[in-house]
């Protein structure tokens, strides 16, 4: 059997690590695409697209994400889709962000004083520009906050698509346990890789909070 | 011919009837204050004129157009009738003449100089015209709300709406507020104003309006009106705040 | 191609879901209570006189909170016996599902708490009440009120995660439906079956903590 030293463990952590963040930015990219359609169909305030979105919300917040991974896993390849676990994972991620990024964009809006509407009502602006011009700038400030924070989340997330077989941080982390019979050691360097990328990102969003906060 | 005709308005929020028949005739360059314990209506009544609240029965004219509860009437509605809000609603995101220029480029498609030049003279107007460039939340109270002045006077309305505009300012701050009211009617606009200002209401307005239950209870020239109230509950609101 | 979606298959493993619903619910309801007291303890050590005090649980918040719940889990269960410290599933993934709690809830317990008016602690001041009775009598109650729908979304937030601890041979849920599917091979059934049994799960949680609520708050416009 082939002996792992401290450093191959953390060198082979360090090389899955990379996946991890990938996904992430995945998932952050395209959660962030599909949410803002959902956040603009929504400002239509058609009921039946607003109904839509509203089930389609409740559905990823309502279920865990680990039934969404499985669910993306098996239910393509019954579409005759050919699923590897990139697929999977990058797919429901990017839907289960989509849904958290909307509701959070969707409160950044809805916070916004009612007489922010009304001002523009009563100064003939449209509807489109109402939201160009006075309500998106306002919301999107108030918005990059919670953003970054939820960021946090995705990568976390993340970690749950070793349980489908991808090999991002906690798959070789358990992979490695099996190898070197090491868990404590093992595990403490997978926490610890995730903390070093999850802790700057919460740091930097309640920087930014408060700095909303002040300005206000 | 009036400028704004108000005609028996019903207006009611589920089953609460809060307007109950209301009948209001405003005449051009006429100030009118109306008055009224708080759960009169008077608000409502107000943000009926433009629209921003829709009545089920009645009908309300300003400057020969019907205010239905039709988004693009509205929008043609808003530029004869302007209205500053208790709470100034100024965009926080942009600086006092930005304020100001928005919605003449928007709407009435102003070329940046243009509406640049009319911004700067309003706020000299009002007596800012040194705080273009200043952003909402480093003026007081009170120059906040005279930007929120401006702002409305930029589409040159026929009408002002004012919804308790001194309401959240503090008491050394009215004064300012209220010159530029008496300013405006100098120079002729039509004022129609929500208000807790009884001084102002009597010594500047033209008409009172004391609105009771719904109802309009009571009306007259703002000097009459004031000395000698005719029914028991304009006496008894007018001794409890003045 | 098409597919017909076979749910007849799952019925004879109904045992086993409602078996495993009933783990879920039992896991829900400890790591719910625990967790809470864990985060109110948490919230008064956050706003402790003591540096030593405020800094331990403040490590003790970030570290849960920056790192994914699988990985905390399989610290407890797969990294502690390595101490000598041997667990069961089931305590392994109870610990793990208190700790996780505790850590968020002592956040949003603690954002309650520093939006109570200065006032408040002043007015306890004058009329002779101690720090800890101010803090147990006249600051806890309105702030818990205040951040009630926050924690309500946490603990459903954990009721759903708590499906990872299946990974551990934990026999809940998700091992009903690991174990439904590895037999019957109806693996997108069997999720999606279970998925719904979540939602049921968590639209019924958020209806007994409107209940609670009722119960809870004598003025509920506070």
């Amino acid at each position: 059997m082939m002996q792992f030293s401290d450093w191959d463990i953390l060198r082979n952590l360090l090389l899955a690590a990379r996946w991890t963040l990938l996904l992430s930015l995945i998932a952050f990219t395209g959660g962030g695409l599909v949410g803002l359609c959902l956040t603009l169909a929504r400002s239509l305030r058609n009921p039946l697209i607003s109904g839509f979105i509203k089930a389609y919300v409740e559905l990823f917040q309502g279920t865990p994400l680990l039934m969404q991974l499985f669910l993306a896993f098996f239910g393509l390849s019954l579409i005759g889709i050919d699923v590897d676990p990139w697929t999977a994972a990058g797919l429901s991620l990017t839907l289960f962000s989509s849904a958290f990024l909307h509701e959070i964009w969707r409160g950044c809006i809805d916070a916004l004083p009612k007489g922010q509407w009304e001002a523009c009502r009563t100064l003939g602006l449209s509807y489109l520009q109402t939201m160009r011009y006075v309500i998106l700038p306002q919301a999107l400030r108030i918005a990059i906050a919670p953003t970054v924070g939820f960021s946090v989340q995705i990568v976390k997330g993340t970690a749950l698509a070793s349980i489908i077989g991808f090999v991002e941080l906690t798959k070789a982390g358990t992979m490695l346990n099996n190898a070197t019979f090491q868990p404590f050691k093992v595990f403490a360097m997978v926490a610890v890789l995730y903390f070093i990328i999850c802790y700057p990102l919460s740091l930097f969003a309640k920087h930014l909070e408060n700095k909303t906060h002040v300005t206000r | 011919m009036s400028l704004v005709s108000i005609d028996q308005i019903h207006k009611y929020y589920g089953e609460n009837h809060v307007l109950k028949g209301v009948d209001l005739k405003v005449a051009p360059g006429e100030v009118v204050s109306i008055i009224g314990r708080s759960g009169s209506g008077k608000s409502t009544l107000l943000r009926c004129i433009n629209g921003l609240e829709a009545y089920q029965q009645g009908a309300i004219v300003v400057d020969s157009q019907a205010v239905e509860d039709d988004e693009y009437k509205l929008r043609l509605l808003s530029r004869s009738v302007g209205m500053v809000f208790q709470n100034f609603n100024l965009f926080p995101h942009m600086t006092a003449g930005e304020n100001v220029m928005l919605a003449p480029k928007l709407v009435l498609g102003q070329d940046s100089k243009t509406s640049r030049a009319h911004a700067q003279e309003l706020l000299e107007k009002v007596g800012l015209g040194d705080k273009f460039d200043a952003y909402p939340n480093n003026l007081s109270g009170g120059q906040q709300q005279r930007v929120a002045i401006a702002r409305s006077l930029a589409m040159s309305p026929k009408v002002l709406l004012c919804d308790e505009i001194t309401s959240a300012l503090d008491p050394e701050l009215v004064g300012e507020v209220l010159k530029v009211l008496e300013q405006l009617k100098a120079e002729g606009m039509t004022l129609i104003l929500v208000t807790h200002e009884m001084n102002f209401a009597r010594d500047v307005g033209d008409t009172v309006v004391f609105m009771h239950q719904g109802k309009v209870w009571e009306t007259g020239p703002s000097d009459e009106v004031f000395a000698s109230p005719q029914t028991s509950e304009l006496q008894s609101f007018i001794s409890a705040v003045l | 191609m098409s597919y017909q979606l076979n749910f007849s298959g799952l019925l004879p493993y109904l045992p086993q879901f409602a078996a495993g619903i009933w783990a879920t619910i039992e896991l829900t309801l400890i790591s719910t209570f625990l967790g809470l007291l864990l985060g109110t303890i948490g919230a008064a050590g956050r706003n402790s006189r003591y540096r030593v005090a405020r800094a331990l649980w403040g490590c003790y918040v970030e570290i849960i909170r920056n790192t994914p719940f699988i990985v905390q889990l399989f610290f407890i269960f797969f990294g502690l016996p390595a101490l000598g410290l041997k667990l069961s599933a089931w305590q392994a993934g109870m610990i793990a599902m208190v700790v996780n709690l505790g850590a968020y809830s002592t956040e949003i317990i603690r954002a309650g708490i520093d939006a109570t008016p200065k006032g408040q602690w002043e007015a306890g001041k004058t009329l002779g009440l101690s720090r800890r009775q101010i803090f147990i009598r006249i600051v806890l109650p309105p702030a818990f009120q205040r951040v009630y729908p926050a924690l309500v979304s946490q603990c459903i937030i954990v009721m759903l995660g708590s499906a990872v601890v299946s990974q551990i041979s934990l026999e809940e849920l998700t091992f009903a439906a690991n174990f439904a599917q590895s037999r019957t091979f109806l693996s997108f059934e069997s999720y999606l079956l279970t998925a719904v049994l979540y939602l049921v799960l968590a639209l019924l949680m958020r209806q007994s903590f409107a209940f609670a609520a009722k119960r809870l708050f004598k003025n509920p416009s506070l």
